[in-house]
């Protein structure tokens, strides 16, 4: 009984991944060892391999983008209808704050002109200059457990690994692939990104490491340290890779530890600045 | 002519497994809760486990492979990561396939958990293990579970449509 049950099992196991089945014409067992061929060949680097990868996901994603235009149309209409329902509040808000806008603009103007005397005066003012290259947004792909975005420019365009990426001129991730026509931006909410920052006012650097969430966590912080509610969080460029003084967000306390909110919505990228200029070494 | 219009209806429906497959793989679609965005849920693994399970012959597993190929290089993984899990998948609902007698929805569903909760597993592991990519296995773990909870849902919806294809066909 018990050999017959076991016969059974093997004969299910067998048809299974073995047989070709109607209308098939790969096994599954055949298709499964090229998948394993597939990811071992990703730990190889040769150029000539480097460069199909890059043709092939080239295509895949302008495939991606041209498949995604039906539902990248439908959402801006609905927010345009949502949006029609709320224009007389919005009108009100927009109203009072237009009005502390103007009163902030001339506090700015009024600082910016003290701030540039003063960079002149340290002789520093060439710290936040850096090219940029505007991209698009091609795919955004949210996947649940990783955050990362792709570009319509690529190594064509002068694209690094590495090389920051700005909403605006908020810092939002960095480059982690470059094919010839695209690149993908690691952000600064997946799991697998770490930058190191400083926060200001008291000048702290700690690591900060994303978390999967619209918020990131600290890392690395000094015991003894006193930050506050309302710190800014900037790129420390310590790494030597990142300019320093990218502004990425603010600190927040959520249930008793202190997160950074992001200046920028990652939810809502659709044209980046990628920084293409090197950072300026510390001539020390 | 009527035939004619018949079997072209039935292709037509035949496809749309396959088509639902590749249109998930490559488009930026997602199905996250918008209120709730922690919560989402994988059509992919649905479509695979239901169409692999009641009918191999719509849904080929070349195409499987393939839109697991398309997934990887969209989403940012090691290129083969997401065709070893959906032929995983595929290889249990082909497996329960040979061994079931009398399929019906409640043990589908049954069926449907140990096989996400493996293949889940092997793709966390080959991320976590082999190329040292972080996975928010919180964010792994409720997806699985909106899945199975949804799986009656989407069972309901493809039957309809598995009925509708042996119908064109039969006529």
């Amino acid at each position: 009984m018990a050999t017959s049950g076991r016969d059974d099992l093997s004969i299910a196991i067998r048809s299974a991944f073995l047989k070709k089945g109607n209308k098939q014409k790969f096994s599954l067992l055949a298709l499964i060892i090229a998948s394993v061929l597939l990811l071992s060949l990703e730990s190889f680097n040769s150029k000539s391999l480097n460069f199909v990868r890059s043709v092939i996901k080239d295509i895949i994603y302008r495939t991606s983008f041209i498949t995604s235009i039906p539902g990248n149309t439908i959402d801006p209409i609905i927010t345009t209808i949502q949006s029609h329902f709320k224009i007389y509040d919005e009108h009100e808000l927009l109203k009072l704050k237009l009005e502390q806008l103007e009163n902030e603009q001339n506090q700015i103007a009024y600082l910016k002109t003290e701030n540039d005397k003063l960079k002149k005066a340290i002789d520093d003012n060439n710290i936040f200059s850096y090219e940029t290259v505007i991209s698009k947004v091609l795919v955004d792909k949210e996947s649940p457990y990783l955050k990362s975005v792709i570009l319509n420019k690529g190594f064509k365009d002068g694209f690094k690994k590495g090389m920051p990426v700005l909403k605006g001129s908020y810092f939002i991730g960095r480059i982690t692939e470059v094919n010839y026509l695209s690149s993908r931006v690691l952000l600064i909410n997946d799991l697998n990104s770490k930058i190191p920052i400083i926060i200001e006012p008291n000048g702290y650097q700690a690591i900060m490491s994303g978390n999967g969430q619209n918020h990131a966590i600290l890392d690395f912080l000094p015991k003894e340290h006193q930050i506050e509610v309302g710190n800014v969080v900037y790129t420390s460029g310590t790494d030597g890779i990142f300019q320093p003084g990218i502004p990425i967000g603010k600190i927040e306390l959520n249930k008793g530890k202190f997160q950074i909110n992001f200046f920028s919505d990652l939810n809502q990228l659709y044209f980046t600045n990628v920084i293409t200029s090197k950072p300026i070494q510390d001539e020390q | 002519m009527p035939s004619i219009k018949k079997n072209i209806i039935s292709r037509f429906l035949s496809l749309i497994p396959v088509l639902l497959l590749l249109f998930l793989a490559f488009s930026e679609t997602d199905f996250t809760f918008e209120k709730l965005s922690f919560l989402s849920f994988n059509l992919i693994y649905i479509i695979i486990f239901y169409w692999v399970l009641k009918n191999p012959e719509i849904l080929g597993y070349g195409f499987i492979f393939l839109s697991g190929i398309v997934n990887d290089a969209v989403v940012g993984l090691p290129i083969g990561v997401s065709s070893v899990t959906y032929l995983i998948l595929a290889g249990f609902a082909a497996y329960i396939r040979y061994l079931t007698v009398q399929p019906s929805i409640v043990s589908d569903w049954i069926v449907f958990i140990p096989a996400i909760a493996v293949t889940n597993s092997v793709y966390f592991y080959i991320l976590r293990i082999f190329f040292d990519i972080n996975v928010n296995y919180i964010s792994l773990l409720l997806n699985t579970g909106i899945t199975i909870l949804l799986y009656p849902v989407f069972w309901v919806l493809f039957s309809f449509l598995a009925n509708k294809i042996m119908k064109e066909r039969n006529v």
